[in-house]
């Protein structure tokens, strides 16, 4: 990929977050794809390419009126919207497509016209792990953890930190599902849904959407919104069985796509000024803080308790749209994060980041099954 | 008694039947590259280390320690919460899913890296579960 090369020049959510049981999730992806749409002034005949994941591509295209001629249906998780954004990128410079939509859109509350996500008995997940009793990803994600905290020293009241400190940013946010302040005891005090997590510690369950539209940079200039460049990506998966990860104190597939997405961008550390990280549960900041390079191993803890990433006085300012936890979680949450870095680096952001001009976007799939980066500026290079 | 609903049980595949087999009989069976002598898990007839197609499979010693896990308490068919779910370690090296059945399930009771031994426990004609307890109980029996 080359730097800059190709832009984002169109993104918006559903007009609703939330609760939404008037719209099927076929008709959230469209209303995403339409609010993306009239937000660089295009309609569905200027788009030539479209990725979308939880539905069928054919179907998201043929219910839009698109004639596409490149087609992504990547799906490994919620994180599917990165691995699109940087396929996206390079078929635009490939010349395969100049103008690609990706959509998403999930009544993950609500229910309405969603297909089924059972897993059968024949799979190795549907014999080697569902008959132990997990319930989803709260019973799955959250099973390394524990893992992690012995080995390196991470205190529950810094997991709890987590989500204390995406609360505060989340009070920012007119559209954030809970901006209640909390405090740590709070978190651990809550219901407990599975040992050591507290329902605080995990992520909303909520109806929404988002898309964007992605198009040469040379052609950025044509349209009404701030562009905002793809400087790098990466990708890469490991298990579908959190029980089979190669060490569970760590995510392979974060670090392979992390040091892609660094290494494609040219960019450092340093120069990172707001970061969003998939936060399902209140250890993946944690363990993408880490994998990413941002915080030596079993660092990350301390790093969010001692308010590194929080607003106002945080240097490096983490997940400021509330996240998962306290923004909203629609099952697919990656769409969301690519939302609040582009919001960042538009200058629209609900809780703006002062000249914020690089933004690292890190999004998880399944229970730590695949990963996804993606490195964006508003400048071209 | 009434009638309770079962918990979600797995439809062994050709390359994994030799493992229900296994369970049924006693044994926690694991396999072995013929070529490289790595030691996998889960099933799969060729070697996921060197892609060699000559492997074996063999009784494992049924001991392993107590990786990471989770307690759930939400309800869930067949179980009665809260209820270990865990990840166990192998002697031999492969990592498992299970539960830990047995000792209290409490944080108190579950010391990660505590030793654990298999039991299976039967759930159908077919198929028969490999569970985990701590080692140094004996024989002691908790449903889960
Ligand atoms: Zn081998």
């Amino acid at each position: 990929m080359k730097r800059g090369a190709v832009a984002i020049v169109g993104a918006a959510e559903t007009t609703e977050l939330g609760t939404i049981p008037n719209q099927s999730q076929l008709q959230l992806h469209a209303d995403a794809a339409l609010n993306a749409l009239a937000d660089c002034g295009l309609s569905p005949s200027d788009i030539d390419g479209i990725a979308t994941a939880g539905e069928s591509p054919v179907g998201i295209a043929h219910y839009l009126g698109i004639t596409p001629t490149w087609v992504d249906g990547t799906g490994v998780g919620g994180c599917s919207f990165m691995l699109h954004v940087r396929h996206a990128t390079a078929a635009i410079e490939a010349g395969l497509c100049s103008t690609v939509l990706i959509t998403h859109g999930e009544s993950g509350r609500s229910q309405v016209g969603r297909g089924g996500f059972m897993r059968g008995g024949g799979t190795l997940m549907g014999q080697f792990e569902m008959p132990y009793g997990p319930m989803g990803p709260p019973t799955l994600f959250t099973l390394p953890a524990l893992r992690y905290l012995k080995d390196t020293g991470t205190s529950l009241e810094q997991l709890a930190s987590v989500a204390v400190i995406q609360r505060e940013w989340a009070a920012r946010n007119p559209r954030a599902s809970y901006r209640d302040p909390l405090t740590v005891e709070d978190v651990l005090g809550a219901r407990m849904i599975a040992y050591p997590f507290t329902k605080l510690m995990c992520c909303l369950v909520t109806d929404g959407g988002g898309a964007l539209v992605l198009t040469s940079a040379d052609r950025a200039g044509d349209f009404p919104t701030r562009p905002v460049y793809i400087l790098g990506g990466g990708e890469s998966v490991e298990t579908p069985m959190v029980s089979q990860m190669e060490d569970l104190t760590r995510s392979r597939a974060f670090r392979v796509s992390g040091e892609r997405a660094f290494a494609s961008s040219g960019i450092c550390h340093d120069d990172v000024d707001h970061l969003m990280i998939y936060d399902a549960f209140a250890h993946l900041p944690i363990y993408g803080l880490e994998d990413l390079g941002f915080c030596k191993r079993g660092e990350a803890g301390g790093f969010i308790a001692e308010r590194n990433t929080a607003p106002d006085t945080g240097r490096l300012p983490l997940n400021t749209n509330g996240g998962g936890l306290s923004y909203m979680h629609s099952g697919m949450y990656g769409m969301y994060a690519l939302q609040e870095s582009v919001r960042q680096l538009r200058g629209c952001a609900p809780a703006q980041v002062p000249d914020c001009k690089v933004s690292v976007c890190h999004g998880v799939g399944g229970m730590f099954a695949a990963s996804g980066t993606i490195v964006m500026s508003n400048e071209p290079s | 008694m009434a009638q309770r609903p079962r918990r979600a049980l797995p439809r062994p595949t050709p390359e994994t039947q030799h493992f229900w087999d296994g369970t049924r009989v006693g044994e926690l069976r694991l396999q072995r590259c013929d070529a490289c002598a790595h030691v996998y898990f889960p099933p799969r007839p060729f070697c996921p280390s060197c892609a060699s197609r000559s492997v074996s499979a063999f009784p494992a010693s049924g001991r392993g320690t107590l990786h990471s896990y989770v307690i759930h308490h939400r309800p869930m068919p067949g179980f009665e919460p809260p209820y270990s779910i865990a990840i166990v370690k192998l002697e031999e090296g492969p990592q498992m899913m299970s539960n830990v059945v047995g000792c209290p399930q409490t944080p108190e009771a579950l010391e990660l890296d505590m030793p654990l031994v298999v039991e299976f426990k039967e759930m159908s004609e077919d198929i028969t579960l490999p569970l985990f307890r701590p080692a140094m109980l004996r024989g002691s029996e908790v449903a889960v």
